[in-house]
C-alpha cells in the first residue's frame, strides 16, 4: 500500500529538492534520407524529423501534468551528419538549416546530430562537416555538433585533435557578439556512445534502431538533502545514501521513458542516471562533494568524493531501469553548476583539478570558459589530454570549452538560462605546437586486446 | 487507476470537504484518506480510483490546483505510478 512519508518524500524532492526529467531525447535515423542532391536530402530529412517528433512535445507535457515531474527539456538527436551528406560532396551547413528548422516546428529546444565521427581517419563527409561546424553553429540557435576523435579500441585520431583546436577557436570567433556561444554546442568526444541524451553530445548512432526514447533524468539536489541529513555517517554509509537515492531518482526516468515509448509508439531506448546540475540553487553536483566534507569544490580530496558519488550512482540506478545507457555517472559542467562557479570563481578550483576530476566521472572538461588568447594547440592539446584519458580508461570522456575572445582570466562569460555563466579560468599556456603539428594517430593502447 | 491528491499546507476547515466535492463531480472514487500532522504542517493524502473520470486527467489535476491557490494551500494530483515505482522495487 502506498505510503504516506514516501508520497510526501516524493514531493519534497520534486518540489524543494529540484528533482525533475532533465529530457526526454528522441533519437531519429536519418539513413534512408541519404541523397546525392543536397536540397532532395534535406526534404527528407526536414520529413522524417516532423513525422517521428510530431507529438514529442506534447506527449511530455501530458506525463509532465500526470506524474508531477517537470520534464525540463525535449529534445532530437540525429544520425552523425557527416554519414549522411557524404554523397552530397559539398557543405552540408544546409543540414544545420534544416535540422534547425524542423526543430522549432516539432517545437524542441535542441537538437544533436550535426556530428562525425573520425576517431580512425577522414572519411566522406567528415572533413566538409567538421570545416563548416563554426559557419553551422554561428547560422543556428538549436543544433548542437560533435566530432569523436578517439577511442579505446582506434586510439587517438591526433590531425583530428589539431583541427579540433582550430573549429573550436573558430566556433567561438564567430559567434564573439553572442558570448561566445557557438562554442557552447561543441563537444569533442572520445569513445562517444550512440545513445546519450544529453546535449550538446548527443547524436543517433548508426546501430541504434530507427527511432528510440532516451530519458536523461537529474537529481544533485536530492541527493545533497539526502547526504545533509546525516552529518556524521562514515563514509560507508554515504555510499549507501547516495545508492539508495539514485535508485529512487533514476525509477522517476525509467518510468517517465516507459510511458513516453507507449503513448508516441517508439521503442524505449534508455535511462541515463547521469547527475546533471543546473546553475539553480540547490542543483549543484558540487554542493553534494561539499557536503560529504571538503570546503570548497576543488580542494584536495575532491577527485576522491567524486568518484564515491559516481560510482554510488551508478550502482543505484542499475537496478532501477531496465536499460542503462548513455553517459550515466555525476557531470561536472562548470558553468552549469552553482557550486562550480563559485569554486572557480574563488581560485578553489582550477582546470588541471577538473582534469583528474575527468578520469573518474562521467563527462569531461565540461562548460568550461578559457582566456580567449588561448591559442589553437593548446586547445588541441587539451583535447588530446582528455581523449587520452579516455583512450585509457575505456571510458567517455570530452572537452566542451569556449574561448572567451577578447577577455581574460576573472572576467566571466554569461548565457542565462540552463547554460548558465563561466569565469575565465587560467590555462597553462606553455606551447605544444611541435608535438600537435606531428599528427598521425596515437595508437589504441593494449587495453583494447580484449579478446 | 488510481491517483494520488496530497493537499500540504495549513490546516483550514473544510478541505476535505472541498476536495471530495471536485471528485465527485469528476467521478472519481474515494478509495482512502490519510491526514497526518508534520511540524504544524498539515498533509491530507487521498487515494481516489480514476478508472471512470467524466473528464481528462489534466482538467482534474488543473482544478485541484486552482482550489489549491484559492485556498493558500498547494494541492498535487499525480498518478499512483510514481510513488509506487520510486519506493519499491
Amino acid at each position: 500500500m502506498l505510503n504516506v512519508y514516501d508520497i510526501l518524500e516524493t514531493i519534497r524532492m520534486i518540489q524543494d529538492e529540484c528533482l525533475d526529467i532533465r529530457t526526454i531525447t528522441m533519437g531519429i535515423s536519418l539513413l534512408d534520407c541519404i541523397d546525392s542532391d543536397i536540397d532532395k536530402a534535406c526534404s527528407k530529412v526536414y520529413d522524417k524529423i516532423t513525422k517521428c517528433a510530431e507529438n514529442l512535445v506534447k506527449v511530455g507535457e501530458d506525463i509532465e501534468k500526470e506524474y508531477g515531474i517537470p520534464i525540463i527539456n525535449k529534445r532530437l538527436s540525429v544520425t552523425p551528419i557527416a554519414i549522411v551528406s557524404a554523397a552530397c560532396k559539398k557543405s552540408p551547413v544546409k543540414f544545420a538549416l534544416t535540422m534547425e528548422k524542423a526543430a522549432k516546428a516539432v517545437g524542441v529546444n535542441l537538437i544533436g546530430g550535426y556530428s562525425a565521427l573520425v576517431q580512425k581517419g577522414y572519411s566522406a563527409g567528415d572533413e566538409n562537416l567538421i570545416n563548416s561546424i563554426p559557419e553551422a553553429l554561428a547560422s543556428t540557435s538549436c543544433v548542437c555538433s560533435s566530432v569523436n576523435v578517439g577511442s579505446t579500441k582506434t586510439g587517438i585520431n591526433l590531425d583530428a585533435c589539431r583541427l579540433m583546436g582550430h573549429i573550436v577557436k573558430e566556433s567561438a570567433v564567430k559567434t564573439v557578439d553572442n558570448q561566445c556561444f557557438g562554442a557552447a554546442k561543441l563537444v569533442v568526444f572520445c569513445n562517444a556512445v550512440e545513445d546519450n541524451p544529453f546535449m550538446a553530445g548527443a547524436f543517433h548512432g548508426v546501430g541504434e534502431p530507427d527511432c528510440i526514447i532516451n530519458v536523461g533524468v537529474s537529481g544533485p539536489g536530492v541527493v545533497r538533502a539526502a547526504l545533509s541529513k546525516y552529518p556524521d555517517a562514515d563514509i560507508t554509509e554515504i555510499s549507501d545514501i547516495i545508492k539508495k537515492t539514485s535508485y529512487k531518482i533514476t525509477r522517476v526516468g525509467q518510468l517517465v521513458g516507459v510511458t513516453a515509448s507507449e503513448r508516441l509508439g517508439v521503442p524505449f531506448g534508455i535511462v541515463d542516471l547521469s547527475l546533471a546540475p543546473t546553475p539553480a540553487v540547490g542543483d549543484s553536483v558540487a554542493y553534494i562533494l561539499e557536503e560529504i566534507g571538503l570546503e570548497k569544490c576543488g580542494a584536495c580530496g575532491t577527485t576522491a568524493t567524486l568518484a564515491l558519488l559516481n560510482d554510488a550512482v551508478k550502482k543505484g540506478g542499475v537496478m532501477a531501469c531496465s536499460r542503462i545507457g548513455g553517459l550515466s555517472g555525476a557531470f561536472i559542467p562548470v558553468s552549469e553548476d552553482a557550486g562550480m562557479i563559485a569554486a572557480a570563481k574563488c581560485g578553489a578550483l582550477s582546470i588541471e583539478k577538473l582534469e583528474a576530476m575527468t578520469a573518474v566521472c562521467s563527462v569531461g572538461l565540461d562548460m568550461i570558459v578559457i582566456p580567449g588568447d588561448t591559442s589553437e594547440d593548446v586547445i588541441s592539446a587539451i583535447i588530446a589530454d582528455e581523449a587520452a584519458i579516455g583512450m585509457v580508461n575505456s571510458k567517455t570522456t570530452a572537452v566542451r570549452i569556449i574561448p572567451a575572445i577578447g577577455m581574460k582570466e576573472g572576467d566571466i562569460l554569461d548565457w542565462g538560462g540552463l547554460f548558465g555563466s563561466g569565469p575565465v579560468m587560467r590555462v597553462n599556456q606553455y606551447s605544444p605546437s611541435k608535438f600537435i603539428s606531428r599528427g598521425g594517430q596515437i595508437p589504441a593502447p593494449l587495453q583494447s586486446l580484449k579478446n | 487507476m488510481r491517483a494520488v491528491i496530497t493537499v500540504i499546507g495549513k490546516d483550514t476547515v473544510g478541505i476535505l470537504t472541498k476536495v471530495s466535492g471536485i471528485c465527485t463531480e469528476y467521478n472519481a472514487n474515494v478509495i482512502e484518506v490519510t491526514q497526518s500532522v508534520l511540524q504544524d504542517m498539515f498533509a491530507m493524502i487521498m487515494l481516489v480510483d480514476i478508472t471512470k473520470l467524466n473528464r481528462n486527467f489534466t482538467e482534474l489535476s488543473d482544478r485541484m490546483t486552482a482550489l489549491g491557490n484559492e485556498l493558500g494551500l498547494k494541492i498535487h494530483t499525480m498518478h499512483e505510478d510514481i510513488f509506487n515505482s520510486m519506493h519499491r522495487i
